[in-house]
């Protein structure tokens, strides 16, 4: 296979656990009531469509994108809409959500629910890129930025690839992994609608070498369609974050502070494309995704394919249910996840996992002196120096800090997964970033 | 109960204590050199200095500090093997305690404790004693004779001091070097020296498993080596006579402990690999400096204290390559 590509400044390997990855995704039933966050999305929330009482069917769309950088949300069931109320959502912000109380099995008119696949190309770029907004699409990876955001490509830049993440380098989650093996085609054709809608002739497909099957099925595809390539790539985190991916395929760098479109490149991820091929050919917007859940202590590990707004409880019921000594359980993956306060959260567009970890896993070790080693310093895949950054961030040296381009930081958690004293890096990267984003918007302002 | 923090979630296996018995295990082969070329004398040292290291440290922490005891972290350890290793093994005990107080109460808790020290504290006590002891300090003891070579070894000074010595009564380099011993007696440690410096093969062997642990990198060992080679490289082709070969530079004296033991203290190095590089050469450049023109024979210890004093102006010139800084504009592959 010769030199398997990657990305170059840093990273680290944590073990893979991938428990999940040889077992089908299952649909889950449709739960009784469904929990629909207004605000799935990076950026504005939607403003909502509906009020308490109201009847709505799968698919209606029931919060309206209301700023550029926001998307739209669609019922995920059929029923009623029993109150529209705040909920701590997975992020642990109280936001508004619509509950729906699910009753029959009716879904908006002109969805296409068959499985067929449709080949269909001829449709306009705008079109496209029409669809995938109405459809309420965002980075379902986890970022969850709206999709028709990014392939709106600004005046004067033009896109050369499309960059297609199948990396899935968060250790324990497969969602990603299935969905190649099981909707392949689909993908490709997502992937084809995506290259016309940005007016590129090729698209790189990055899958870790973690993943054969994958890799194997996806290359073998991609020989029926034009411009698309297979590329298996070396295990390394964070290779599924954009900036190392279109390192790792185009040897390209993204300048600090810019998009990946300044160096022709848009990425999307595989779960984001499926979305495209459904929004698009089937007419369907985002009312349901596929979720890993997964742990050493779970039953059964499994990937679900579930509505938006089922609670994850229903999702760890179906696996086995919350083992004894579960410590923590996190929303998404181990290195970029988020802790939840309880398990009565809904899944949102941007859930790909639930991890649940042991008591022993859960808690941090004890934070000793730095011995300035600089592992941290060299895993760092976006070149910075973590252990400066969390000093001055905590001597409140806000503006050095950003000198050190602490605003370059992709909150990979590299530096703290390698300190050998244990040290809450980022924590204090987080806090840095935090003030430092305010002073730039505060000087921005004046 | 769920707990709640901040990702990531997991962690890696890396710990200090890794680290540092990490260290200690590479000085293995080292110390068994010592033992088998200087006996029981060196195992008096070695007791004492780590007895006396740890007991400072425990002392220090509990009733001047009052804060967390961490003398099983191995730092103290490290400082206490490393400290017998720089000082002839015919030193009197009662030095060796003082050596160990003045390396870890002045020179490590003093600053701060772990982490915190500008200068490598083993290192700042070898040489407060050699300015307050140069006699016991400098007369070193007959390194055993290998079974097998019928060769002499030299008694006295090192092959370092015996070369400045005999060029000062204007010999020159080649026929002083008759008097010495091979290269290959120079490898494997018989020499005169410090305990831990006389055999460059059990320096370098304990080095190789630092870098295959990762616990250091090839950046300030190959540049201090190399910097050295080149620059008596360059003085030796001018005058053999006068200046002595790169090989005789490489394995005498304490350059080889200095590269691969000292000078890789994380504390007191550079946090970046360009910083790094500049570091190992600035040590390189001074040892020679010192054992050419200077007035000691021996120049690892000042050369490695001279440029940990500077490390704080090297990270602030020295940053690692930032992402996204050059544009790499290269043609996508095909």
């Amino acid at each position: 296979m010769g030199i398997l590509k990657t990305f170059v400044l840093g990273g680290v390997h944590p073990p893979e656990n991938k428990l999940s990855a040889n077992v089908p995704i299952q649909e889950l039933p449709v739960p009784a009531e469904v929990v629909v966050p207004f605000g799935q999305n990076l950026g504005a929330p939607s403003k909502p469509l509906v009020q308490r009482g109201d009847k709505v069917k799968v698919g209606q769309l029931i919060g309206e994108a209301s700023s550029f950088i926001s998307s739209n949300v669609h019922a995920p069931v059929s029923g009623t809409i029993t109150k529209i109320d705040n909920i701590l959502d997975s992020t642990g912000y109280r936001r508004p959500a619509a509950f729906i109380k699910v009753e029959e099995n009716e879904w908006e008119e002109g969805i296409d629910l068959s499985n067929e696949l449709i080949t269909k190309e001829d449709y306009e770029p705008q079109e496209i890129i029409d669809k995938v907004k109405k459809a309420g699409i965002v980075g379902m990876g986890g970022a969850t930025f709206p999709t028709h955001v990014k392939l709106m490509v600004p005046p004067g830049k033009t896109a050369e690839f499309l960059i297609i993440n199948g990396v899935e380098c968060e250790p324990y989650l497969t969602s990603d992994h299935r969905l190649m093996l099981e909707k392949g085609e689909e993908i490709m054709v997502g992937i084809r609608l995506l290259m016309k809608a940005l007016k590129v002739n090729k698209a790189l497909i990055g899958i870790e070498n973690n993943k054969p099957d994958a890799i194997q099925h996806m290359t073998e595809l991609a020989k029926k369609y034009e411009g698309i390539s297979v590329h298996a790539l070396k295990v390394k985190y964070p290779q599924g974050g954009e900036k190392q991916l279109i390192k790792a395929l185009t040897n390209r760098e993204v300048p600090s502070g810019k998009l990946p479109v300044e160096v022709g490149c848009v990425v999307q991820n595989v779960g984001t494309i499926f979305s495209v091929y459904e929004a698009v050919q089937k007419n369907k917007p985002v009312v349901e995704r596929i979720v890993t859940v997964t742990g050493k202590g779970v039953q059964k590990p499994s990937n679900f394919k579930v509505r938006i707004g089922t609670s994850i409880n229903q999702l760890i019921e179906a696996a086995g249910g919350i083992p004894e000594n579960t410590g923590k359980i996190i929303g998404g993956g181990p290195m970029m996840g988020k802790a939840l306060l309880n398990t009565d959260v809904p899944v949102v567009k941007g859930s790909s996992g639930i991890l649940i970890m042991k008591s022993e896993e859960s808690s941090r070790k004890v934070e000793s002196p730095c011995i300035r080693c600089s592992k941290c310093t060299n895993v760092c895949p976006m070149g910075l120096e973590p252990y400066l950054l969390s000093r001055l961030a905590k001597v409140k040296e806000f503006d050095k800090a950003e000198k050190e381009k602490v605003m370059d930081c992709i909150e990979c958690g590299s530096c703290q997964y390698t300190c050998p004293a244990n040290i809450p890096l980022l924590d204090y990267l987080r806090l840095g970033k935090n003030k430092v984003g305010e002073n730039i918007r505060n000087r921005n302002k004046n | 109960m769920l707990t709640v923090s901040g990702s990531p979630h997991v962690h890696g296996d890396e710990s200090t204590k890794k680290i540092m018995y990490g260290v200690v295990y590479a000085m293995i082969p080292a110390i068994l050199v010592s033992l088998y070329f200087f006996g029981l004398d060196a195992f008096r040292v070695l007791v004492i200095s780590i007895a006396a290291s740890l007991f400072f440290e425990w002392v220090i922490q509990k009733y001047l500090i009052k804060g967390p005891i961490t003398i099983t972290d191995g730092s103290a350890l490290v400082t206490a093997i490393l400290l017998a290793f720089n000082v002839p093994s015919n030193l009197p005990s009662w030095m060796v305690i003082i050596g160990s107080l003045v390396a870890i109460g002045m020179a490590k808790m003093s600053f701060g404790g772990l982490g915190k020290n500008v200068f490598n504290p083993a290192l700042v006590a070898r040489v407060f004693l050699l300015v307050s002891f140069p006699v016991q300090m400098t007369t070193w003891p007959l390194a055993r004779k290998l079974p097998m070579t019928l060769a002499d070894t030299i008694t006295g000074p090192t092959p370092l001091g015996f070369v400045k010595e005999g060029l000062g009564t204007g010999q020159t380099v080649p026929q002083l070097m008759a008097h010495l011993p091979s290269y290959m007696q120079e490898l494997l440690g018989q020499m005169g020296g410090s305990m831990g410096e006389v055999s460059a093969l059990a320096i370098i062997l304990g080095g190789i498993y630092l870098l295959w642990k990762k616990i250091i990198t090839w950046e300030i060992p190959v540049s201090i080596l190399v910097t050295v080679a080149a620059f008596s490289g360059i003085m030796w082709l001018v005058n053999p006579n006068q200046y002595a070969d790169p090989l005789f530079q490489l394995l005498s004296g304490g350059l080889m402990l200095g590269a691969f033991f000292m000078a890789t203290d994380m504390v007191t190095s550079p946090m970046t690999r360009g910083g790094q590089l500049l570091f190992g050469f600035g040590i390189g450049l001074i040892t020679i400096l010192i054992r050419i023109w200077g007035a000691y024979p021996e120049g690892v210890s000042f050369a490695i204290l001279l440029m940990n004093a500077v490390v704080p102006l090297i990270n602030r010139g020295f940053k690692p390559r930032r992402f996204g800084k050059k544009t790499g504009m290269v043609a996508a592959n095909k």
